[in-house]
């Protein structure tokens, strides 16, 4: 237990001394808060379809946590040019904790991004129901946990940054514009609807939106279960692949 | 303790270790020699779990490396010839980390740390971040770390480079009786011939991945009728330049160093 907290305490402590990276990973979502917000918000509205802003917010969170836990994983190809991850793998105790320990460490943060979003929203004029929120952070962790085990075992294996963003661009981008983040799926063609219902992201999303605005598509219980689902694929792969690795 | 059986280790159609075999007995200070890509740290990577050979045994401390990794784990300790630190913590944390890693109990972790960053001479800098150090003071922090657990064996890749004199002298007199005290193997590698002299029981030199022989500095001298053991080294590995000379790779490696480093 100790050799999993050291290694998340060293990615919190890395973190808090980044501000560049705090400030970085809260950017994007950011824009595009402020711009699909305001940009469409109007066009929502005139389409019958309420208020965008509170439609958009649990999107925009699911994005934060998302690419700030895939980010995690270019943290392990850092280590790898800078040589420390040599010093973990030599380490006496089980691939599996250290992979995991850092994964933590990098989910919680993640997590702290997604909520730095969240409260930036309210002052947008967000209105989540507060009921659920600590079950909305038990979401958020559980996509954190699984998409940092993901880019871990990612991390793993591909050595260089090029390599790492043709994964983001290729893979994690598409599954997040298809996941129905950004637009309702009930008006869009039945391919993307399909892609959407086979897609991890969506029913993270679905999830926040019924913790947070109180709608859900597919139901909680559902969302909950694809969410555990990927949770135990992700890990099982990211412990998998660190386990392989060869420095 | 340390037993190399026609160990292999290619890297495509290039072997850079070609069928090697040799023991290291308990309490040995062992020395590997060799020219720059004679192979010496691939073999140290794969007796420490980080390569996987392409064919051959290895057994460490009695557990065979390939197939008890985590027995073969607990068994040694390394100071690697590349840079190893997280250069975003600082130097006590950087301790820390290892400390708690290789299970050091709670109560000891202070003294030890203190203990060994003051060997160094890093103590009054434990609190800055690493990124802040010399290339000379980052070394002298990572054969601290590496000092911090007391392993059966430790694996020394080139642990002088870049260091000083004085900080040369005190790391083999600390290691020195390390052996002797507590019956540690030391198996270390150095292009510093002198050093392998005064310091090992034996000597081994390899090139182009091929081990040449395995003796006491003594013996090897004799054998190749050598008046110094560098003369016995270039006799042995030739006196012709390799793509990277002894001193031009060295040179070559600092300037890396201080890159990564900075
Ligand atoms: N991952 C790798 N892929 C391909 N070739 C490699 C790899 N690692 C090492 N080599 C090659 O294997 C040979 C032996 O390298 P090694 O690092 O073991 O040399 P060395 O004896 O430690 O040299 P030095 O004194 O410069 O540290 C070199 O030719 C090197 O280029
Ligand atoms: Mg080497």
């Amino acid at each position: 237990m100790r050799v999993i907290y050291i290694l998340w305490l060293r990615q919190l402590k890395k973190y808090v001394r980044s501000k560049s990276r705090i400030v970085g990973a809260i950017g994007q979502p950011l824009l595009f808060l402020l711009a699909l917000g305001y940009g469409l918000g109007s066009v929502y509205k005139a389409a019958g379809q309420g208020n965008y802003l509170q439609f958009l917010v649990p999107g925009i969170m699911v994005q934060t946590v998302l690419f700030s836990a895939m980010f995690y994983g270019a943290m392990i190809i850092f280590d790898r040019q800078f040589g420390f991850l040599k010093e973990t793998l030599v380490a006496p105790d089980s691939r599996f904790k250290i992979m995991f320990g850092g994964a933590l460490g990098g989910a919680t943060t993640s997590v702290i991004q997604g909520m730095l979003v969240f409260v930036i929203s309210l002052f947008l004029g967000f209105k989540p129901h507060w009921s659920q929120l600590a079950l909305t952070i038990v979401i958020m962790s559980v996509l954190a946990v699984a998409i940092t085990s993901f880019s871990s075992g990612i991390g793993s294996f591909v050595n260089d940054m090029q390599g790492f963003q043709a994964i983001n661009q290729f893979l994690i981008f598409p599954l997040y514009f298809l996941s129905g983040a950004l637009y309702p799926l009930n008006r869009v063609p039945a391919w993307l609807r399909i892609i959407a219902e086979i897609n991890p992201i969506s029913y993270t999303v679905d999830a926040l939106r019924w913790t947070l605005i109180g709608t859900t598509r597919f139901g909680i219980w559902h969302d909950l279960l694809a969410l555990a689902i990927t949770l135990v694929v992700l890990v099982g792969f990211g412990a998998f692949r660190f386990r392989h690795i060869e420095a | 303790m340390i037993e190399v059986n026609h160990l292999v280790k290619k890297f495509g159609s290039f072997t850079a270790v070609d069928d090697i075999s040799f023991k290291v007995e308990p309490g040995e200070l062992f020395a590997l020699l060799g020219p720059n890509g004679a192979g010496k740290s691939t073999t140290i990577k794969m007796l420490t779990t980080l390569l996987k050979p392409t064919a051959g045994s290895l057994k460490l401390n009695g557990y065979n490396v390939v197939k008890q990794q985590s027995a073969v784990r607990k068994s040694f300790g390394i100071v690697f010839q590349d840079p190893s630190l997280d250069l975003d913590l600082t130097a006590y944390e950087n301790m820390q980390l290892h400390a708690v890693m290789y299970h050091l109990k709670p109560k000891r972790i202070k003294t030890r740390i203190e203990e060994l960053l003051t060997l160094v001479e890093l103590w009054d800098r434990r609190n800055s971040l690493v990124k802040t150090f010399s290339g000379g003071m980052k070394r002298r922090l990572e054969i601290a770390r590496g000092l911090l657990h007391q392993p059966k064996i430790l694996f020394l890749d080139e642990p002088t480079l870049g260091l000083d004199a004085q900080t040369r002298n005190l790391l083999w007199e600390y290691v020195g009786n390390l052996a002797k005290t507590k019956d540690m193997t030391i198996f270390f590698t150095t292009h510093y011939l002198e050093e392998a002299e005064t310091n090992a029981d034996r000597i081994a030199i390899i090139d182009h991945g091929k081990l040449l022989i395995v003796a006491p500095a003594d013996e090897v001298k004799k054998s190749t009728k050598s008046q110094s053991l560098e003369e016995a080294y270039l006799k042995l590995t030739g006196k012709e330049i390799r793509d990277e000379s002894v001193s031009k790779g060295e040179a070559w490696r600092e300037r890396q160093r201080a890159r990564v480093m900075r």
